[in-house]
């Protein structure tokens, strides 16, 4: 198995009262793609902005690259994770400035980093960041008014690859474009992995394009990881009731089984203190207590 | 096969803006049965919102233009009705349900009367005490329990799904006989979605209303639709029974959207098929057959002149000149055709009678 990049140890974060992610541990190897699913409000987009210390988390712990990533850091120490780590963001038409041309945008990170000897090579950085992700070298010089929904997604990761990093937090990159640019993403975000071997935390609440895109998924209800393992395990052999229900409510292009499955609504089960992570076999964990976990497993 | 409830002929409608005419929707064609649901399917800008607003007459005049078209509800042209007479018609006869369910609501007004004040002001023989005993009904009918608890509260207090499940409500307050859903599940959770087509089909089965259903989720189309329509620039480009577009589609947009949509049993190495380049300009429509740019298939005669519907069956057509007599043979692409026999070969596997489809 490849190297762990990033571990997650017990994280917490609690605004007042309420338990947005509540002791949640996992681990991403260099090279992978993590999925991360769960519905509006589980807290997976929540686990993102903490690992990229958009927040000052409640408890725990989160070593990326073998540091502390919460810990003090100098002017230098930051900046250099900053470059490590970069994020893409749902919306394209808001994470975008609209007073800044595609070429400013994407050239913000090396300006700051110092990344170019001078403006020639700077201006080419920015043409092959482009190219990179399918668009013209021309387009620099546009706003992002002037460029369509997917257009602007891959902006956003022109921008998020300006800086060379190793591990990209992806909060639903997809979710707000239509079919057929999904697929374009998709593929794209798939090529830039194999090309320049890149990392992937991939949030997202659609379940076949995560089963799709990630080695490895990890279900998140209200706070908590229910369920993590390989995409195939997940979705052929599913144990917690929470994740079954999930499945059976994916919606499949084929009417014929549609107009016969029947969905597994999920109850509610209350868990006590006494619930923790249950390894059911090598790599597969299942968030219950003891007895829960074996009457799960035996169905 | 009953009547037809709903026809649309040759729907025409223009948006005047500073840039030019925007031709969003051109020319469309297509009827609905009672008790029957029609998806219309599209991504956006393809006009599917356009045409399900159209029918309700609720696009703005200026800037919309109904430039040309009918609309038959019932043997009545809706296209020149005056605003008063729709009036009649609106929420009455044809209702619709919208993608977010807040804006839908009075957040000031507690949900009860905003059903209620629908069952009084469609029926004026009713009392008040029999709307609210109605309303109370409607609420159950839906699926929410503690219908009389529930009817004091406002709509904050509601989760999305909940909120949803009112909107309903109030659609069906007037029993109309079409419903028009416009991306009605689009913001909600999966697990949600899969309950709210749930209580929608219920409710067809219970009182035979007919349904159009706007989406862009191929996967919701296949649980919900007897009919499909593929929108793309403006038209209809492929129509047919469910069966017919999700098992032997025809048009190579329908490929590329079944294409691009992953698959649970997809091979993972493999790429997803797109449909390269974007919808064209409407302000300015191409000449010859909206699509050509981006059709991997085209050939030159898709530039030049725009393609009829081909008839592939009786009740399935075509917007291609691929299924004109003197075109090549075009296959569906490998990946299309091995997910559609995994389909079929799944569906015989656990008993079910195909009968025809997928040939």
């Amino acid at each position: 198995m490849a190297e762990k990049i990033l571990e997650v140890k017990n994280l917490k974060q609690h605004f007042g009262s309420i338990k947005a992610v509540d002791g949640i541990s996992f681990d991403v190897y260099e090279g992978e793609t993590l999925g991360l699913v769960g519905e509006s409000g589980c807290g997976k987009s929540t686990t993102g902005r903490s690992i990229i210390r958009l927040y000052d988390i409640t408890d725990g712990e989160i070593t990326f690259q073998g540091k502390n990533i919460h810990g003090k850091k100098s002017k230098k120490e930051l900046k250099q994770f900053n470059k490590e780590m970069q994020m893409i963001f749902q919306d394209p038409y808001a994470s975008l400035n609209p007073r800044m041309t595609a070429g400013e945008i994407i050239a913000e990170g090396f300006d700051i980093h110092g990344m170019y000897k001078n403006k020639k090579e700077r201006k080419e950085k920015i043409g092959t960041l482009l190219e990179s992700v399918g668009l013209n070298r021309e387009h620099a010089n546009r706003y992002a008014h002037e460029f369509s929904g997917g257009q602007r997604q891959r902006i956003g990761i022109a921008r998020a690859l300006s800086l060379d990093p190793s591990f990209i937090i992806a909060d639903e990159p997809i979710s707000a474009l239509d079919v057929s640019i999904q697929a374009q993403v998709v593929n794209l975000l798939r090529q830039l992995q194999k090309e320049r071997g890149l990392t992937y935390l991939f949030i997202a609440h659609d379940l076949s394009m995560v089963k799709y895109i990630s080695d490895r998924i990890a279900v998140m209800r209200r706070g908590k990881i229910v369920e993590l393992g390989t995409a195939e395990d997940i979705y052929n052999y599913p144990v917690h009731p929470y994740t079954k229900s999930l499945l059976s409510a994916i919606p499949l292009p084929d009417p014929i089984s549609e107009a016969t499955r029947t969905r597994i609504p999920y109850e509610h089960e209350e868990v006590g203190d006494d619930a923790k992570s249950h390894e059911v076999f090598p790599g597969h964990f299942v968030f219950g207590t003891d007895a829960q976990v074996k009457e799960w497993y035996t169905h | 096969m009953s009547e037809n409830l709903l026809e649309v002929k040759n729907l025409k409608i223009n948006f005047k803006t500073y840039a030019g005419i925007v031709q969003a929707v051109r020319g469309v064609n297509f009827e609905v049965k009672q008790g029957e649901t029609l998806c219309i399917v599209g991504e956006s800008g393809s006009g599917k919102s356009v045409t399900s607003n159209a029918l309700m007459k609720l696009i703005p005049q200026p800037p919309g233009i109904y430039e040309e078209g009918q609309i038959l509800f019932d043997g009545r042209d809706l296209v020149p009705m005056t605003e008063k007479e729709m009036t009649k018609i609106r929420g009455n006869e044809i209702a619709m349900i919208f993608q977010d369910p807040m804006t839908a609501l009075n957040p000031t007004m507690r949900i009860g009367k905003q059903i209620m004040e629908v069952i009084l002001k469609h029926n004026k023989n009713v009392s008040k005490a029999d709307a609210k005993k109605r309303a109370i009904e409607l609420i159950d009918q839906v699926g929410i329990p503690f219908p009389e608890q529930r009817f004091k509260q406002y709509p904050h207090e509601f989760s999305g799904g909940m909120r949803q499940r009112i909107v309903i409500a109030i659609a069906l307050a007037a029993e109309p006989k079409l419903l028009i859903a416009d991306e009605p599940t689009t913001a909600l959770d999966v697990t949600i979605q899969a309950q709210i087509i749930e209580l929608m089909k219920e409710i067809q089965r219970t009182s035979n209303t007919a349904i159009i259903f706007i989406t862009h989720d191929l996967g919701v189309v296949a649980n919900i639709a007897d009919r499909v329509a593929v929108m793309y620039a403006g038209q209809i480009v492929e129509y047919g029974t469910a069966n017919e577009i999700f098992y032997n589609p025809k048009h190579p947009y329908t490929w590329g959207l079944l294409g691009s949509m992953p698959d649970l049993d997809n091979d993972a190495d493999q790429l997803l098929r797109t449909i390269p380049g974007s919808p064209p300009d409407l302000i300015h429509p191409p000449k010859g057959d909206a699509f050509a740019a981006r059709n991997e298939y085209a050939m030159q005669i898709d530039y030049e002149q725009d393609p009829p519907m081909f008839e592939v069956s009786a009740t399935h057509f075509a917007k291609t000149w691929l299924l004109h007599p003197d075109a090549p043979n075009v296959p569906v692409p490998e990946a299309v055709r091995k997910r559609i026999e995994g389909y079929i070969q799944k569906n015989k596997e656990a008993g079910i009678d195909l009968g025809k489809v997928g040939e």
